[in-house]
């Protein structure tokens, strides 16, 4: 088989794909790092399911489906948060209602606009194909917000990862720093849909970072480490994806699967 | 002269769900003291040292910290806190000794403020030496025993150079000798530092042993006496009744 590498860049929806999952790769696990670190990487998981209810309102009134699920999973990392302080239900039972209550309303409104049709698996498992430019440059302005926030607020965001106790202890206002925290996850969750599906962007925010915490030496080196894991399994994976005719999402996700198995074989506990 | 109020605590009172744990406290911490905060389980010393550091709101009475009222008080890097068995939560937690230490600077900045590194190094270096966990700065906080995550957490708490440290259960799960070294440490920091300390523990003995001032808490405030009279006045039998003995061992 003669395989020619510089074919997908011949593509112009494959440069795209390569640029959003750049993107993605980026600030996946850099938001996700302090999730991992809160023991909190849940969440990721549950606003992509509630992002696919902003997919089917999107498809349904007809604006791009990226805008309302960022929309929705902002507004709901906002109610998560409130019934979490207000401790009208614990963060686990609050992620495990909205995880399946948000993919029960997104099947139920998808199937009442255009039914199952609608091309939903893009959504769930993600579709390169489908990023055009203006998705780019809103997930290059976006990435460059969720970066930058983090470089702002990085030692509070780390001192509520660590212990939130002595952070409030320290004058740190940790609910508006656990809201923001959220805010972000949402943000990144909105623009992976796209590139890796709502039912794998959890995933690409928690697998590289798992795998650098098992080999990095300080807090610092793991949250670089992760993102190096997580740019080379994205673009590892959709080169792989184009040559071999598979789905890209699931594609990144094993090389990052792949990483993971690599760090348990060489690194004794 | 009278010793510069640190902590001023008048007439508090708490409930949870109309269940009271504090009942008309009041109490004064003085600069220089080194205060044990003892009493049975449930008898409201975690909710004690959570009002005195804003965790949780005010019902009723009031509190004043360095002559402030607490709603208004903004400074906290005079005081540091080293919360319940820390350590514990600390089993997966990617981080060095250097890194969970300079947390520590953090309550003493504010976003406009810009400090030198090497200022800040110099600080945390510091700190970390009156802490004796220089040594061990590139260590994941992981790999360490619990008496020395104590100390590294304690390190912490100094690098803001607080004039009040506030302990709960500092030695919970660390062995005797540890132990012993641990409550070495905490005198040296008040006698050699003048740090003003508060040490919240179930270990009567060992706290009688150590501090100069006792205050027992069993949702009202028993007592608040030097150790000696605790002993002569037989406090401890008033709490927690005759089927249990108070053992006094020097170290």
């Amino acid at each position: 088989m003669n395989i020619n590498l510089l074919e997908i860049f011949q593509y112009g929806f494959m440069v795209r794909a390569i640029l959003a999952g750049l993107i993605i790769g980026s600030i996946a696990p850099l938001i996700g790092t302090f999730l991992v670190a809160k023991k909190y990487a849940l969440i990721a998981d549950t606003l992509a399911h509630v992002s696919l209810v902003g997919v089917a309102i999107g498809l349904f009134i007809g604006i791009n489906p990226l805008y309302t699920a960022l929309a929705v999973a902002m507004l709901v990392a906002v109610i998560i948060e409130k019934l979490r302080t207000d401790q009208q239900l614990s963060g686990e039972t609050a992620l495990a209602i909205f995880l399946s209550g948000g993919l029960a309303t997104a099947i139920v409104l998808l199937s009442l606009s255009r039914g199952f049709n609608v091309d939903i698996f893009s959504y769930l498992f993600g579709s390169i194909a489908t990023v055009n430019s203006v998705d780019l440059w809103l997930m290059l302005l976006l990435g460059v917000v969720v970066a930058a926030t983090v470089v702002i607020f990085y030692q509070q965001l780390f001192y509520i990862a660590f212990d939130e106790e002595t952070a409030a202890s320290s004058g740190i206002d940790v609910k508006k720093l656990n809201l923001l925290l959220l805010l972000l996850t949402a943000i990144v969750v909105g623009m992976a849909i796209r590139v890796v599906g709502a039912l794998l962007i959890g995933a690409l925010m928690v697998i590289p970072v798992v795998t650098a915490s098992k080999i990095a030496k300080s807090f610092k080196t793991a949250l670089f480490l992760s993102i190096v894991i997580s740019l080379v399994s994205v673009i590892t994976g959709l080169i792989v994806a184009f040559y071999l005719n598979l789905p890209a999402g699931g594609t990144i996700v094993i090389v990052s699967l792949l990483f993971f198995g690599l760090t348990l074989l060489f690194k004794s506990p | 002269m009278k010793n510069e109020e640190l902590v001023s605590i008048n007439n508090l009172s708490f409930s949870y769900n109309k269940h009271k744990v504090l009942d008309n406290v009041s109490l004064t911490i003085c600069k220089g003291e080194y205060l044990g905060v003892i009493g049975p389980n449930g008898g409201g010393k975690t909710t004690f040292l959570k009002l005195i550091l804003n965790l949780i709101p005010l019902q009723s009475g009031s509190i004043s910290l360095f002559g402030i009222p607490i709603n208004q008080f903004k400074d906290w890097s005079k005081i540091g806190y080293v919360p319940q068995r820390l350590g514990q939560k600390e089993t997966t937690f990617p981080a060095t000794v250097y890194e969970i230490v300079s947390l520590g600077y953090f309550s003493k900045l504010n976003l406009l403020q810009k400090i030198s590194d090497a200022q800040k190094n110099k600080q945390i270096q510091k700190a970390m030496e009156i802490a004796d966990v220089w040594n061990i700065r590139n260590e994941m906080i992981t790999q360490l025993s619990g008496g020395q995550q104590q100390r590294v957490f304690i390190a912490k708490s100094l690098v803001s150079s607080p004039q009040l440290l506030i302990l709960d259960e500092p030695t919970v799960g660390v062995d005797v000798e540890t132990q012993e070294k641990f409550y070495n440490f905490l005198h040296h920091l008040n006698t050699v530092h003048n740090l003003t300390l508060v040490i919240v523990s179930h270990d009567i003995e060992v706290v009688v042993n150590e501090v100069n001032k006792v205050a027992c808490l069993n949702k009202t405030l028993i007592c608040d006496v030097p150790p000696k009279q605790f002993i002569q006045e037989d406090y401890f039998t008033q709490v927690y009744g005759k089927s249990r003995r108070l053992l006094l061992h020097n170290h």
